[in-house]
């Protein structure tokens, strides 16, 4: 199976850091993946892209034209990719900054305040981590566990507290996947 | 060892410290930043000399020097800043030292702008610098074979006494993909591939005998002297044309309907497409040269199965291997191009879309 992510908003969000726990995780569970950012001066507060791929063969374009996944945490996000998602794909929303959101009906749509729930949570820098759990709530493409071990190695020693309030934002996002 | 998840830039300058290369220099250049970076944190750890040169000119002529000394080292750079080291690569073409160069490339010409492209394939399989004299250019199409390839030109660097070009670009420089390395040299073998060279390297002299030394030299200002050291150059190239082809078969069966051909970057694109054709039941080939000079000239024409109408060239450039494939092909089938140009990357569904073109 090969899962194509699109995690996109603007710079600062933490869109790059959704992949890269993603690919990092999906690593760790022993799949081929890879991790493409967006990079130039269009990302000095303004918007920004990572593709990422995880996949059980080897990855062929670290590209994604048409993600199973798309991650939108601001309005342009949506009306950029939101039309190559894949029909039956999902598409994770952040309502506080995507007023329109999206009319596509073919495809499966997840959407909260996601800034309003990073606030409530304890920090508004977990907004990317939220989304993480919907993913892994609503996909299965890599596991809790992994996630939870790969953050702890990363975080522990460095800012306990923000791993607490990352799991807990991680674990609040599996609860909204599965409403 | 486990897989480490890594930037392309980081991978190739960690693997060219691992084949003990203990000296590097270098000047400041986007989409390569990564690379530069990770030598100045990493070689003062292990010994070596990081050196941020004043321009590009001096970092290869630092290289020059460092090389003369029968030492592993390596600059990078992208594109404009490659431009200016050609008349120092020229030089260590024509004294015959080993090192490593990496170009990290960017969309040109001119200063152009820090996309990914693949626009210095003629300067760097067809010269670039003046005179008669090859580079052994590498390909890389992943960040593992990006990370591979350090240790690999190194050994070909010192197996042919050439320098050698690893020809990446901004997205492989910038796309993190897991890789493993192979393990690091000990000082102990490092010294001793140093002494492998002493029959030709400027060393410290260890017989006590002053009158044996060596010269390090790009200059032969007899004509009959010069003609000499061109042809024993070009033997040596005809050995290397012979030894070194690389490439990689994708999909390549009798049932092909069209055979591509990409390199670096825009084959991991075109595989893609390839698959997409395949799951709709449309046979296509691709080769993928790995080392691009020596080029693959034989492996391209072989991979024409009976049924390809055309041969299909994808670069992110305006056609530059494609003189190497019509080449290859020699007339036999029509090739054809298409390719993006700007810092612009194709996407699978662009090239998926041409290749449709021709069923």
């Amino acid at each position: 199976m090969t899962t194509e992510l699109i995690c996109a908003g603007f710079g600062g969000q933490g869109v790059l850091t959704i992949g890269k726990f993603l690919a990092k995780a999906g690593m760790t569970e022993g799949k081929n993946v890879s991790w493409l950012p967006s990079y130039g001066p269009e990302m000095r507060g303004g918007t920004a892209n990572v593709s990422t791929v995880i996949s059980d063969d080897a990855i062929a374009s670290p590209i994604v034209s048409f993600p199973n996944i798309l991650v939108a945490l601001n309005q342009p996000s949506i009306d950029k990719f939101a039309p190559s998602i894949r029909p039956g794909g999902i598409l994770i929303y952040n309502t506080n900054m995507c007023p329109h959101g999206c009319k596509r009906e073919d495809i499966v749509q997840i959407s909260a305040p996601m800034v309003d729930i990073a606030k409530e949570i304890g920090n508004p820098m977990v907004l990317n981590m939220l989304a993480i759990g919907v993913i892994i709530g609503k996909t299965r493409i890599i596991k809790y566990e992994t996630m939870e071990e790969d953050l702890t190695s990363f975080m522990k020693a460095k800012n306990p507290e923000l791993l607490e309030l990352n799991l807990k934002a991680i674990k609040r996002g599996i609860q909204i996947a599965q409403g | 060892m486990a897989k480490i998840l890594m930037k392309g830039n980081e991978a190739v300058a960690e693997a060219a410290i691992r084949s003990g290369c203990r000296l590097y220099f270098a000047y400041p250049i986007t989409p390569q930043s990564e690379l530069i970076e990770y030598m100045a944190r990493m070689m003062p750890k292990v010994n070596g000399t990081f050196l941020q040169a004043e321009s590009e000119v001096a970092a290869i002529n630092m290289v020059y020097g460092a090389a003369g000394c029968g030492k592993r080292v390596m600059t990078s750079s992208s594109s404009p800043g490659i431009s200016l080291k050609m008349e120092g690569i020229s030089y260590i073409a024509g004294a015959e030292l080993p090192c490593v160069i990496v170009n990290v490339q960017r969309g040109g010409p001119g200063l152009g702008d820090i996309q990914p492209a693949q626009g210095d394939y003629f300067q760097a399989t067809k010269g670039g610098g003046h005179g008669d004299y090859r580079l052994i250019v590498m390909a890389p199409g992943s960040v593992q074979e990006f990370a591979d390839m350090a240790s690999e030109a190194f050994e070909l660097a010192d197996k042919y006494r050439n320098p050698v070009m690893i020809l990446a670009d901004g997205m492989l420089g910038q796309m993190m993909e897991p890789v493993e390395f192979k393990p690091a040299k000990t000082d102990a073998e490092i010294e001793e591939l140093g002494k492998q060279h002493h029959s030709w390297c400027i060393h410290p002299n260890e017989d006590g005998d002053k009158k044996h030394h060596n010269e390090i030299n790009s200059l032969e200002i007899d004509p009959l002297v010069l003609e000499k050291h061109v042809n024993e150059l070009y033997e040596k190239y005809a050995v290397i044309e012979q030894k070194e082809l690389r490439y990689e078969s994708f999909n390549v069966y009798d049932d092909n309907e069209i055979l591509c051909v990409a390199w670096g970057t825009a084959s991991r694109i075109v595989k893609s497409a390839i698959n997409e054709l395949k799951a709709a039941g449309k046979s296509v080939g691709m080769i993928r040269p790995i080392n691009v000079w020596p080029y693959p000239y034989e492996a391209v024409a072989k991979a024409i199965g009976p049924k390809v109408k055309k041969v299909y060239v994808f670069e992110l450039n305006t056609g530059q291997m494609l003189d190497d494939v019509k080449i290859a092909v020699s007339g036999k089938v029509p090739v054809d191009f298409w390719g993006k140009v700007g810092g612009i990357v194709f996407t699978p569904a662009e090239i998926q879309a041409k290749l449709e073109e021709c069923f």
